[in-house]
């Protein structure tokens, strides 16, 4: 199963990125192999708005079939949904392998509505 | 030979500098001296000139946007519509999907879809209104509420100008879209500023959004007080005209209050904003026959 870490930095060691759309890096984990690559999200980072649907684009396209994180908005939770992805809630910050771990371990609750207030620039 | 009737917006960075103030005085004045004027109040997202000139609004019609609406049946889900989307209105997912709330109704996606699955629609996002405040010739729209989309609305405002009459457009405060949507393709703009330091900040970021834009600029300052000259200096520095110092007066405020005009309770107003009218005209391209 491959997992879409929201991340600061492109190791799995470095702290998690707490919000989904204008995350810095996915951490694609495969968790039967434990590897992972890094995708750079820095377009959607600076995009003036969509940040959380185009991110949502993106792990799609990865395969992901669940995507760790801290805080999705309104409309990247809707287009996770349409794609299939489920989202699994980190609420503190960690670093990416202690998210996996406890992901893992069946300790995040899967989230079942956006958690954080949509925005306009 | 009569040159064409110009369009001239009063913006501001900075909210509450006195936009509405200069704006429906220049209105009153200009139709004291017998001119014809239209006054079209493009903050839809907080029309309040109406307050003040209290028109007769005799006509009211619905605004609405064309969205996208996607046929199923025929979506092959090639993506084409969602890469063609400036906005990003449209995501491709398993299937398009849409974020009605970010579209502009440009149309692209349905001209780019391959097998026409796409076909538009009107969305309500607001309502125009208009009428008449004695000679003055009125609009104004409103938004809906939680609708973000205000450019739109703002082009439809202004494509109901009277050509045959100076266009007073009253702009949203700021420097985003909106603002910028209503200065497009006006003949000059008057900048309301009051001398605080965010007033200067937010003065010099309408100017900079503004200028390269093309369109002369001039300079109100509002509430000017005798001890602090930093707009005016920034004006200098800038050459840009200034166009009246409008005094701080608390009873400007109290007749504001009540949502009347100054005219009548403090006339050496009239002469304010007639000397502020006249140094407008003075901007290159503006001219007003008689």
């Amino acid at each position: 199963m491959k997992v879409a870490i929201t991340s600061t930095s492109q190791q799995l060691a470095d702290p998690m990125d707490m919000h989904f759309g204008r995350a810095r890096f996915f951490l694609l984990v495969d968790t039967e192999t434990g590897r992972f690559t890094a995708h750079d999200n820095t377009p959607n980072l600076q995009a003036r708005q969509g940040a959380g649907i185009q991110s949502a684009q993106v792990v799609a396209r990865l395969g992901a079939q669940t995507v760790i994180t801290g805080s999705v908005g309104p409309k990247a939770f809707r287009a996770l949904q349409e794609a299939g992805v489920q989202i699994a809630l980190i609420a503190e910050a960690c670093t990416g392998e202690e998210a996996l771990r406890r992901f893992q371990e069946g300790k995040l609750p899967v989230l079942d509505a956006p958690n954080s207030e949509g925005h306009w620039v | 030979m009569s040159a064409k009737l110009p369009t001239i917006a009063i913006a501001s960075g900075k909210g509450g500098t006195g936009k509405t103030t200069v704006a429906v005085h220049l209105a009153a004045l200009l139709v004291e001296r017998g001119l014809p004027v239209h006054y079209l109040d493009c903050d839809v997202e907080e029309p309040n000139g109406h307050l003040f000139l209290k028109p007769v609004l005799d006509t009211a019609q619905p605004a609405t946007l064309l969205n996208p609406v996607i046929d199923e049946e025929r979506c092959t889900s090639c993506g084409r519509c969602a890469e063609v989307c400036e906005f990003k209105a449209i995501a491709m997912l398993k299937k398009p999907l849409l974020f009605a709330e970010l579209c502009h109704g440009c149309g692209a996606c349905a001209l780019v879809c391959p097998v026409a699955a796409i076909r538009e629609e009107p969305r309500e996002i607001g309502a125009i209104e208009s009428g008449h405040a004695g000679p003055i010739r009125f609009i104004h729209a409103r938004l809906n509420v939680g609708e973000p989309m205000a450019p739109p609305l703002i082009r439809q405002l202004k494509a109901r100008r009277d050509p045959a009459a100076i266009a007073l457009l009253d702009a949203p405060p700021g420097v985003s879209c909106p603002a910028v949507t209503t200065a497009r393709d006006t003949d000059a703009v008057v900048l309301v500023a009051d001398p605080t330091p965010f007033g200067l900040h937010d003065l010099t970021l309408a100017v900079e959004a503004l200028r390269p834009m093309g369109m002369p600029l001039g300079v109100v300052v509002n509430r000017a007080v005798p001890d602090d000259d930093r707009v005016q200096t920034y004006c200098r520095e800038q050459a840009i005209p200034i166009l009246a110092e409008l005094p701080d007066d608390r009873r400007v405020a109290e007749t504001y209050a009540r949502g009347r005009l100054l005219f009548d309770d403090l006339p050496e107003w009239r002469g304010r904003i007639a000397r502020l009218w006249d140094n407008l005209l003075t901007l290159p391209g503006l001219e007003v026959s008689p």
